[in-house]
């Protein structure tokens, strides 16, 4: 290598580092994350290091052992209330009453503070007495833990450890799931509909006509996205704008619900999205050679066999990587269905906002947003190889 | 103007071609104030290869998309085989047509782009195979069946254009510069790979070209248009051999223009030199006219030998000469004019800046009245 | 939050800082509250009477509760907000995991001057507020709803009703409504079946419900008309009826009073200057002008009892308000609060 080419490399390089450095600390990094805390959740082997070596002899049926118990004291004892903290609220989540319990603990322990008083646990509190606290305890002590992931499909283990559905008023994710697809299947489905006839006419004109009609569909994406569901609430209300015009035009007797269901949230997310239909088939069609159409109607095509042959299979690549794109954007919407939407049109992102700000539960919010990752990324490869085949062809 | 008002179902009677296959009747056509056609009838007879040839701009593709049907006339009528149809869809007009850069489909096979006028037709499946493996072997590419258009070359995907427009047994085809963007050699195989077709297939061609020569080849008659009129129309012979306008000689091959005035049945140039016409064209006595002469039409002779009784005679300065491998290429200037020789070499070998003579028979003179 | 993540966050926290660098070495704390009237008021007796006071300058951001925000900030070292507002519920958990630094009483004053439960080592009562429920008074004209019941009662008052996207307070006004007497609420809920009871009730209005999140979302559901009565917060119900002349009413009866509180997050940049900007706040004479301006219950009996009377009577602390009104049991909702969400989620979604 001359020193020359070298020198280019390195230029290169410089230019691309910004980039990679941004990637790696902002993507790869938290995506690792993300990916980790997901099935990795140390917070409770971390509280009780001691009880975790005391469990051998436990039959998980009757009451502790008194190693147990002196484990967990010692170990109530040697944590940080941050620590702990964390431990007590992964417990009270699986268990409730947890954390009333290990603060009553805990006053009992400071209330004796010299280690070789004997402190009998189900003295303090007979709950200590129930097998399945203990449970809650040992069976997490492995920072290796299935259960978010299991929990994000709705899934746990059962008491013998096998994976089992979860209870109907706990299991809420497969829902939010097959909603979020559903939804956002619609939008897509609407784009289409509504994005290719357009794209359509904004290739057949130039000129001034064309920039009007692209510009139509971008400036609304100038606008932010709380502005925007802001102005669609004032116009969806009762005595919004539309409902006014349909009440005022006569087409409408009463006002048609619009805020806070489906109707209004595909509509607004629909909106959002078009120009991400818009312009990928847009460039398509612009580059599909002008004698085509021509061609086909003088082989004896009628207008609508001609788009049907002709026009939708060239096009097919633009809507492919189009609805591509607005379905993986739907798919994590928050903001619009969390403004215009009911509880039956919260999307998957909302639980993992409530998971993560709310709950504090981070491993919860990681398997989900783990899952959404999967099937995105499983979406990208299986939809992007049916956009780009035919562009190997030519 | 509709089909559905238009008197009769059939065209009016034409005085010398009894049954046109299409006929274009006082055809006009404007974009807003810019008038591109004006007053335009051809009759087309069928089983006829007939080019429209001229520059760009001059209306032959505008002509050519009215009676495809992507054009509308402003004025006038287009008849197919007595049924008017300038205003029937393109689709459901049954005339085959071939694209400049060919329009192939490039999502759909070869076999799929020949069969594609015969699905549009409801043609049965099974029929249509056959019929595409027909075309298939008709154009020789019977092997690349299931590529698709952009694996093929030039020359193939010309060929399959042709199969396309032809598979469903059109009576009519119409070609828009389809040779326009092959290379010489390739284009003169195609020119004549057509003409064969045509021949073979009876079809009736209309073939839009800028290219003299390619219409001179191929065609029964060619039509010269010229800034939205057809300027002459005629075989091959007459365009080549009787120019009627300035234009048209000057455009159609390369050819000398001799400027003087008739007296007593002859040109006389202006430094008095008197040549014999073979027909005064119907100029009269003092007129000023043109005459072509096209170059290989004359003959450099040895300087002091006398030509031919009754052929013209010119003395001149021979300026440069160009070697075109059997034939010379000699530029001379004569009674006042630049004049184009073309002539076999024949032992000659002139050096520029002799004096010559060249010699034209009377017969090769064409007066341009206009 | 493993050690990665937090070096992660330590990592971003770090740049967010280094673009802030320019602000950060002037003298300044900031201070989280609740916006709308309540932090307009707070601005104007408490974060200006400081400034002017000490020459810190206090950076003002806003939230809508979230124990998991308090909880990120905390873990992955220092936060950016010094001093928040937080609700009960998310104070005892967050006294109870180490969030918050000790509160210095030696600054502040007497912690016996603050009504019983509201000032500890974890933090100083900022407000009283009630969840309660409210409608306009000009569109129920005729017949006025007069507690829970009359909320779930859609054929006497038809249209929507909004609740706040959470089941702290949501279940317990279920189970008012399926005729359990306020005081006896939350031993019916901590009972084997109260939480079926309670949801099962909830059931019953699902399709008439819509949720809101931010207590600006709640005020414009019902003053946009979109719903006929909400579970909301009295002190923007009471503020709108007195800044736009609104005729929004308030049913005291039946309604849930907590206390918030301010808390001063662990690792903060500056505790000192957070216990001082606290000793102001907590003047009797600086908090008895937070309700003429927001009507929000105080605290501490002396700042009380020196609000004007033309503003306590909206107050929740006023006596007549506390009739039949009760406080939030805030042991329940943090032994229960993890539970109780799942399956009000899951409630919520299907």
């Amino acid at each position: 290598m001359s020193a020359r080419t070298r020198r280019r490399l390195l230029a290169r390089g410089a230019l691309l580092s910004p980039l990679v450095l941004f990637l790696f600390f902002f993507f790869f990094v938290p995506l690792f994350n993300v990916m980790r805390s997901a099935i990795y959740d140390p917070v409770i082997a971390r509280a009780f290091p001691v009880l975790s070596r005391s469990v051998e002899g436990w039959d998980r049926a009757g009451p502790p052992t008194p190693d147990m118990q002196e484990a967990l004291i010692a170990d109530l004892r040697g944590t940080t209330p941050e620590v702990l903290g964390d431990a007590v609220r992964r417990l009270n989540g699986m268990s409730s009453g947890f954390r009333s319990l290990m603060s009553k603990t805990t006053r009992a322990l400071e209330a004796a503070p010299d280690p070789a008083t004997r402190v009998d646990l189900l003295a303090v509190d007979a709950r200590w007495g129930d097998p399945l606290r203990w449970q809650a305890i040992v069976d997490n002590l492995s920072p290796y833990t299935d259960r978010f992931l299991l929990a994000a499909f709705d899934l746990e283990r059962d008491s013998t450890g096998a994976i089992a559905a979860m209870p109907p008023e706990r299991a809420a994710n497969f829902a939010y799931f097959t909603r979020t697809f559903v939804i956002s299947a619609l939008v897509t489905g609407l784009c289409i509909l509504i994005g290719l006839p357009y794209a359509m006419l904004a290739a057949s004109v130039r000129g001034r006509q064309r920039q009007l009609l692209l510009a139509a569909v971008l400036i609304p994406m100038w606008t932010s996205i709380l502005v925007r569901a802001s102005s669609w609430f004032i116009l969806m209300q009762d005595q919004g704008l539309i409902n006014g015009a349909l009440i005022g035009s006569g087409l409408s007797e009463a006002a048609v619900p619009l805020l806070f269901t489906r109707t209004g949230v595909v509509l607004s997310m629909t909106h959002m999205l078009l120009p991400f239909m818009v312009l990928p088939v847009f460039n398509v069609l612009v580059a599909i050679p002008g004698n085509l159409m021509p061609a086909a109607a003088a082989l004896g095509a009628n207008p609508l066999r001609a788009f049907w042959h002709v026009l939708l299979p060239l096009a097919a690549r633009g809507i492919v990587s189009g609805s591509l794109l607005v379905f993986m954007t739907s798919i994590g919407f928050y903001i619009l269905p969390a403004i215009l939407g009911g509880p039956a049109e919260q999307l998957i992102s909302s639980l993992i906002a409530m998971y993560s700000t709310k709950a504090a539960n981070w491993p919860m919010a990681s398997a989900l947003g783990l899952i959404l990752f999967g099937i995105t990324s499983m979406l990208y490869v299986v939809f992007g190889r049916i956009g780009t085949t035919p562009a190997r062809r030519n | 103007m509709s089909a559905t008002t238009s008197p009769a179902g059939t065209a009016p009677a034409h005085p010398t071609r009894p049954h046109p296959i299409i006929r274009c009747d006082r055809l006009s056509k404007s974009y807003g104030t810019v008038r591109v056609m004006e007053n335009l009838s051809l009759d087309i007879a069928p089983g006829e290869f007939i080019s429209l040839l001229g520059p760009s701009g001059s209306g032959k593709t505008t002509l050519l998309m009215m009676i495809a049907g992507f054009e509308e006339p402003t004025e006038g009528a287009i008849w197919l085989d007595g049924r008017r149809i300038d205003a029937v869809a393109p689709f459901r007009r049954n005339m085959g047509m071939v694209f400049q850069n060919y329009a192939l489909f490039p999502h759909m096979t070869v076999a799929q782009n020949i069969g594609f006028p015969l699905k549009m037709r409801g043609t049965p499946r099974r029929e249509i195979a056959g019929r595409v493996a027909r075309a298939l072997e008709m154009i020789e590419l019977g092997a690349l069946a299931d590529r698709y258009p952009p694996q093929l070359s030039g020359g193939q995907q010309q060929r399959v254009a042709l199969a396309r427009a032809l598979v469903f047994e059109p009576r009519v085809v119409l070609m828009d510069e389809p040779l326009g963007a092959l290379d010489k050699r390739l284009r003169e195989q195609m020119q004549l790979d057509i003409r064969d077709l045509h021949r073979r297939l009876g079809l009736t061609v209309i073939f839009v070209t800028h290219d003299q020569s390619e219409a001179l080849t191929m065609s029964d008659r060619i039509a010269v248009f010229n800034k939205g009129r057809i300027e002459q129309i005629g075989t091959p012979d007459d365009i080549y051999d009787r120019p009627r306008t300035r234009f048209v000689a000057e455009f159609i091959g390369e050819t000398n223009l001799l400027t003087g005035r008739i007296s007593g049945g002859q040109l006389r140039l202006p430094d008095e030199t008197r040549l014999a016409l073979a027909d005064g064209n119907g100029a009269g006595e003092g007129d000023e006219v043109v005459v072509s002469v096209r170059p290989e039409r004359m003959r450099v002779i040895a300087p002091g030998t006398m030509p031919e009784p009754g052929a013209n005679r010119l003395e001149g300065a021979l300026r440069d000469v160009v070697y075109l491998g059997d034939h010379l290429r000699l530029q001379i200037d004569a009674a006042g004019q630049a004049l184009v020789v073309k002539q076999p070499r024949a032992g000659l070998a002139p050096q520029p800046g002799a004096r010559v003579a060249l010699t034209f028979d009377a017969a090769d003179t064409r007066v341009i009245t206009s | 939050m493993n050690r990665m993540q937090k070096k992660a966050v330590t990592l971003s926290t770090a740049a967010a800082l280094l673009l802030g660098a320019g602000v950060a070495q002037a003298q300044e704390l900031t201070v989280t509250s609740w916006g709308g009237v309540l932090q307009d008021a707070q601005r104007k007796f408490y974060f200006e009477p400081y400034t002017a006071e000490s020459g810190v300058k206090v950076i003002e951001d806003t939230w809508s509760g979230g124990f998991g925000t308090i909880e990120a900030m905390v873990t992955a070292g220092n936060p950016k907000w010094d001093v928040v507002q937080v609700e009960a519920d998310e104070h005892a958990l967050g006294c109870a995991d180490g969030m918050f630094e000790k509160i210095d009483w030696a600054k502040i004053g007497d912690k016996e001057a603050f009504i019983p439960g509201t000032a500890d080592d974890c933090g100083v009562g900022a407000v009283v507020w009630s969840v309660i429920l409210a409608y306009d008074g000009n569109v129920l004209k005729d017949h006025e709803p007069k507690g829970w019941a009359d909320f779930w009662d859609v054929k006497t008052f038809p249209g929507k009703r909004a609740m706040r996207r959470n089941p702290k307070n949501m279940l317990e006004f279920a189970l008012m409504a399926d005729g359990v007497p306020a005081t006896e609420v939350y031993e019916v809920l901590a009972a084997p079946g109260g939480v079926d009871r309670a949801f099962a009730k909830l059931d019953e209005l699902k399709p008439d419900l819509v949720w809101y999140d931010s207590g600006a979302q709640m005020l414009q559901l019902l003053v946009s008309g979109e719903v006929v009565m909400v579970a909301g917060f009295d002190g923007r119900v009471n503020n709108y009826n007195k800044t736009e002349g609104g005729n929004l009413k308030l049913v005291w009866p039946g309604s849930i009073y907590a206390t918030d509180f301010w808390v001063v997050l662990k690792g903060a940049q500056h505790v000192s200057e957070a216990m001082d900007f606290l000793a102001v706040a907590s003047r009797p004479e600086n908090m008895a002008k937070l309700p003429t301006m927001a009507p929000f219950g105080l605290p501490q009996k002396a700042a009380a009892d020196m609000v004007p009377d033309e503003y306590k009577a909206v107050l929740p602390t006023a006596p007549a308000n506390l009739e039949g009104a009760i406080p939030v049991d805030v042991e329940f909702w943090l032994d229960n609060n993890e539970e109780l969400t799942q399956r009000f989620n899951a409630w919520i979604g299907q």
